[in-house]
């Protein structure tokens, strides 16, 4: 049992919950109204609710809102995914895409572009999901072999070695088929245009059902943390944990990367972010991470869309410029828990 | 220098030599006009036939070179970064180095439109702003090898978006141009290539060796190094220094070659079973990395740089390694 909380610490925590559960409906505001073509708040609500068939309600409809519903759902993913990594591996470095995720959608994706010449979104994201999920099933396999079971070393390095043979191989599938590598340079960068929404009903009861699994594993993941011996002596099962939370990772990490291409950086940082904001807990950190990575994702989509007006910068871009500043001045003012 | 020789290590660096020259030497026979192994000796010697000799000298030989010389550099590099960060995934190509050269390189073929020397200047340039860069962030009152990496990550993030805006944004032949060399390749590599990175090895190898021993003891934490006599503040400078030197004249000769910096420590550490850093055969393995997955470019019945063999080959090993529990990987 952890130490009985403070009440507090309790109404201060849940309070910066609420507060950033109201930045991320910020967020989505902005997703809706903001973009080349302005439109004002109250068309903006009378499209999400009440499409009237006005071109500012087409573009809500058939643009905005997929594309900012999707960005909460992959940012979501993606936020989990990356708290839960990082607790498994106890390896503050470590990404979701560690665990082969975005190498083995690549692979599957750099193939049915180049072997089937096929270019349909679609297909696409059936295609990554499937190699997300067999390249994490064979990291976790490696990493697991042997007496001492899944350590975070083991699976750090499995992980690393997995990936490096799946870019390898996209990598030469690429340079021997121009034609693959001409549709796969725009896959690779992750973008949330272009996406519709059914493509979110599609991956939708995937990530609900990541989520949920992710949001019952953090009591366990916080034996984790104490260490392999004392986490089992307290009655922890550290084999069913990872093995839970590797699941978690795939469904989640993998429906979004197949969704939106590979969105790297927002698994590493805002885990890490959150970890300086509220301490190690895992019952924080993981509701943290579910908040404050779609916001970090949707401010990056909007920001594409106005600074590059009337195109846009790829979403991926810029979450990267968004949230690497942000993590190198953290760490500057030394405020870097370890794990 | 505290290096004690013990028989497996010195069995391993051993194997290692033998393999790296033996693929050596394979690399300088391939290609259209196959030459025997007995043949190469006989020019190297001074007894080969013109022809022969200008295949072996002129051609094949600084291409078997600057592999050797290139592996050695991201293997000891990636030894040197990982002891510093004690943390495996602290190599080069993840905190920001190597991608930081690639941008210099990009922006050289991309943009500015430079010939090959240009490119090779830019991504020199590249690693050392990068390295600058990062370190500056990173320092405060000294630099913490935990910090080093995560700014090293955060920068890393951000030069690889900008490369692929770079690769996005260009033409298809000279994005297709950007992409190969960005795998790191061997192609066409000359005594241009060559001699530039053994004078820089020739400064830089040694250097790192000199400080191996006290490399050791930076991994007991800093207090116990500090502890120990070992300035630890200029010791890790001086660590930085060099290895983005490494880096940086490597990836100027064949280009950002990945997961040889990562995996050739893991790996010989894997071989030698023993805890720490081992400089030298993580040197050696580099090497021996590198110049096979040459070998293996040159008999592939397609066309790829050799930076798609070395993840493929190097990958597989590590996997390898780890499943038959040889490489117990020490964070």
């Amino acid at each position: 049992m952890p130490p009985p909380v403070k009440s507090a610490y309790l109404a201060r925590r849940l309070a910066g919950l609420c507060l950033l559960g109201g930045v991320l409906l910020l967020a989505v505001l902005a997703g809706i109204v903001i973009g080349a073509k302005q439109i004002p708040l109250d068309q903006a609500l009378a499209g999400v609710f009440s499409p009237d068939g006005s071109e500012n309600a087409l573009i809500i409809q058939e643009l905005r809102l997929p594309r900012t519903l999707l960005g909460v759902a992959v940012g979501a993913a993606l936020g989990l995914a990356g708290a839960l990594m990082q607790a498994l591996t106890r390896n503050p470095l470590a990404e979701p895409g560690l665990l082969g995720v975005n190498g083995g959608a690549a692979v599957a994706v750099v193939t049915v572009i180049g072997l089937f010449r096929v270019d349909d979104v679609l297909v696409y994201v059936w295609a990554a999901f499937l190699g997300a999920a067999g390249a994490a099933l064979l990291v976790y396999l490696i990493g697991s072999r042997g007496r001492s079971g899944a350590t975070p070393a083991r699976l750090v390095l499995a992980g690393a070695g997995i990936n490096a043979v799946f870019s390898s191989l996209t990598a030469g599938m690429m340079l021997i088929s121009p034609r693959s590598f001409n549709g796969f340079r725009f896959w690779q960068v992750g973008s949330l245009s272009g996406r519709d929404l059914a493509l979110f009903v599609r991956i939708g009861p995937f990530l609900l059902a990541g989520t949920v699994l992710a949001l019952l594993l953090a009591r366990p993941l916080n034996a984790l943390a104490l260490g392999e011996d004392t986490g089992r002596a307290l009655g922890a099962r550290p084999g069913r944990t990872r093995a839970l939370g590797a699941l978690a990772i795939v469904v989640l990490c993998g429906a979004a990367t197949a969704a939106v291409g590979p969105i790297a950086f927002v698994g590493l940082a805002v885990p890490f972010l959150v970890r300086a904001l509220v301490g190690p807990d895992q019952r924080w950190v993981l509701p943290y991470s579910l908040l404050l990575a779609p916001v970090l994702l949707l401010a990056a989509d909007v920001i594409g869309r106005v600074v590059a007006a009337p195109g846009e910068l790829e979403t991926g871009i810029v979450t990267a410029f968004l949230g690497a500043p942000l993590l190198a001045l953290m760490v500057r003012r030394g405020r870097v828990p370890q794990l | 220098m505290s290096l004690r020789w013990e028989p497996r290590v010195v069995a391993v660096c051993a194997v290692l030599v033998a393999f790296a020259l033996g693929a050596a030497v394979s690399v300088v026979g391939s290609g259209d006009f196959p030459v025997s192994a007995a043949e190469v000796a006989g020019v190297l010697t001074g007894r080969g036939d013109r022809a022969t000799e200008f295949i072996v000298l002129t051609l094949r030989l600084p291409r078997a070179l600057t592999g050797l010389l290139a592996g050695a550099a991201l293997g000891l590099s990636g030894a040197v970064f990982q002891s510093i960060t004690r943390n495996p995934l602290g190599s080069p190509d993840i905190i920001g180095f190597t991608t930081g050269s690639a941008t210099g390189a990009l922006l050289q073929i991309l943009v500015i439109g430079g010939g090959a020397a240009a490119v090779a200047a830019g991504s020199v340039l590249g690693a050392v702003l990068t390295a600058l860069a990062v370190y500056l962030v990173a320092y405060r009152g000294g630099v913490h090898g935990y910090r080093l990496v995560l700014v090293g990550v955060a920068a890393a993030a951000m030069l690889e978006a900008f490369n692929a805006y770079l690769v996005t944004r260009a033409e298809l032949r000279e994005a297709y141009e950007a992409a190969f060399w960005l795998t790191g390749s061997l192609n066409g590599r000359g005594w241009q290539h060559a001699w530039p990175l053994a004078l820089a090895l020739a400064v830089l190898v040694p250097a790192a060796l000199a400080f191996g021993g006290r490399l050791r003891m930076g991994e007991l934490g800093d207090d116990a190094a500090q502890a120990l006599g070992v300035p630890v503040q200029r010791t890790r400078t001086a660590l930085v220094v060099i290895g983005v030197g490494l880096v940086a004249v490597a990836t100027a000769a064949v280009g950002p070659v990945p997961f040889v910096a990562l995996a050739a420590p893991q790996l010989a550490r894997g071989l030698t079973r023993k805890p720490g850093t081992q400089l030298v055969p993580a040197m050696l393995m580099g090497a021996t990395l590198l110049v096979l997955s040459d070998l293996v470019t040159l008999h592939l019945p397609v066309a790829v740089p050799v930076g798609v063999v070395t993840g493929v080959l190097g990958g597989v090993y590590l996997v390898w390694l780890l499943s038959t529990e040889g490489g117990r990987g020490r964070a």
